[in-house]
């Protein structure tokens, strides 16, 4: 009997025990959910989708004795290490010779979520005329944003963008005194891009027959049209061309 | 000793040659004659097939990325494909000059043909005044020849279609084929799998310095 009565408070105390613990238990929890709730939602990746037009077979323009595959991989690359150096993340279409159909482009610009995609092409221009940029939007009409949109016309989504986005390079490429066009063309490339799309021409002056046969090495304005596109690219980060606000 | 008839038979033979080599002879000398007056009356000048008439041609310019129209006047014939094919042979033409806006080699030669397709309407109908698609065969040469470039090539296929619907108001629609078959560009960009709007001069926005 004696033993009995020296038990009963012992075992109401570890009961009071387990219901404090499980209290300071479920206070801890609610203090965690507060905590990850009051934290700011992290902010959206401002991705940089670099598609170097062409590859394997297809060498496209030529420009001296290097082609546009090579000289449009060059400056990708380029690109990339100026962007990444400025902090922003870069997604690359093609990172070798080898070719890359227009489908496998675009999905790959399209699981990225990129702020801006980038075609990027070459070919010389004709003597009469200076080296210049030539921007590209695609000619599909702009339409309102759907939840699902046809693979082929997916750009349609995005040409309000497109056209913000060119409006922008075309500032900065004017402003570091390079010659600009602007103009729309059909490309499968950038039609089924998800994503503000500008296809970008490089176009440096052809170059003399003795020097074609050095190369198409017109490095000083490569490396200009380069610094002109980061630029604006930093410029449309500014304002606001994070990939989650830069939905349609 | 030759037996008389013998004798005689050989004079007849002989006399027969002698009177044929001379008509022939005579003969050749008429086809002669003949050929030399057919010569003579030869036109030294080229038929007028049509009357001349004014085209409007929508001339590409490399230098700002523009197409402009440029009014022409050329005979034109008055069936509506030869009337097609005319227009965009001086559009060619211009290009293959040397010194072209626009430069892109092959002439006139380098259309063989235009075909024009009614676009039937919802009934399934089509009606003479209803839209048309303009089907235009390029020469694989052109093809070849075309300078490879994004703002080269869409211009030459905004000008095509653009000079198309400015001399053909009912051309709305324009498809392109080479040498009768299919092709995915032009000369590695511009898209040739596609109909494209006639009426679209989409690169007019200029240069900027």
């Amino acid at each position: 009997m004696p033993a009995r009565l020296d038990t009963r408070p012992s075992s109401e105390s570890a009961v009071q025990s387990l219901r404090r613990r499980r209290f300071i238990l479920l206070l801890t929890a609610l203090a965690i959910c507060l905590t990850v709730n009051s934290q700011a939602p992290p902010a959206p990746k401002f991705v940089v989708v670099l598609d170097a037009a062409h590859g394997g077979d297809d060498l496209g323009a030529r420009l001296g004795n290097q082609s546009e595959k090579d000289y449009t991989l060059a400056l990708s690359v380029k690109l990339r290490s100026l962007l990444m150096a400025r902090g922003i993340s870069v997604v690359t279409t093609r990172e070798s010779g080898a070719d890359v159909d227009a489908n496998r482009r675009a999905e790959i610009a399209n699981r990225a979520n990129a702020a801006a995609c980038m075609n990027l092409h070459a070919a010389f221009v004709s003597s009469k005329s200076g080296p210049a940029v030539h921007l590209f939007i695609s000619t599909l009409p702009a339409t309102a944003n759907a939840r699902f949109v046809p693979w082929k016309t997916a750009q349609s989504a995005w040409i309000t963008r497109s056209n913000e986005l060119a409006g922008v390079l075309n500032a900065a490429l004017t402003h570091a005194g390079i010659t600009v066009t602007l103009g729309q063309t059909a490309l499968p490339a950038i039609d089924s891009m998800a994503c503000p799309a500008v296809a970008i021409e490089v176009a440096p002056q052809r170059q003399t027959v003795a020097q074609d046969a050095a190369g198409a090495d017109d490095a000083g304005f490569e490396a200009q049209v380069a610094d002109a596109l980061v630029a604006a690219l930093v410029e449309w980060r500014a304002e606001g061309g994070q990939s989650g606000e830069s939905r349609p | 000793m030759i037996p008389r008839h013998q004798t005689v038979l050989f004079v007849i033979l002989l006399l027969a040659s002698v009177i044929m080599g001379a008509v022939l002879w005579n003969q050749l000398r008429r086809a002669h004659e003949r050929l030399l007056r057919g010569q003579d009356a030869a036109p030294t000048q080229a038929p007028l097939v049509a009357p001349a008439e004014q085209a409007t041609l929508m001339v590409a310019n490399d230098a700002d990325n523009s197409v402009q129209a440029r009014i022409l006047t050329l005979p034109l014939p008055q069936n509506p494909e030869a009337r097609a094919r005319a227009v965009l042979g001086k559009l060619l033409d211009l290009y293959a000059a040397p010194d072209a806006t626009h430069p892109v080699p092959g002439g006139a030669g380098s259309v063989a043909q235009v075909f024009l397709v009614p676009i039937a309407d919802d009934t399934g109908k089509a009606s003479p005044t209803a839209p048309q698609l303009a089907v235009v065969n390029l020469t694989s040469a052109f093809a070849t020849g075309h300078p490879s470039g994004l703002q080269a090539e869409t211009l030459t296929v905004l000008s095509i279609c653009a000079t198309l619907n400015a001399n053909l108001p009912n051309v709305t629609q324009v498809r392109f084929l080479v040498d009768g078959q299919a092709r995915a560009t032009l000369a590695g960009h511009a898209d040739l799998t596609r109909t494209y709007p006639a009426g679209q001069t989409a690169p007019n926005e200029g240069a900027h310095p």
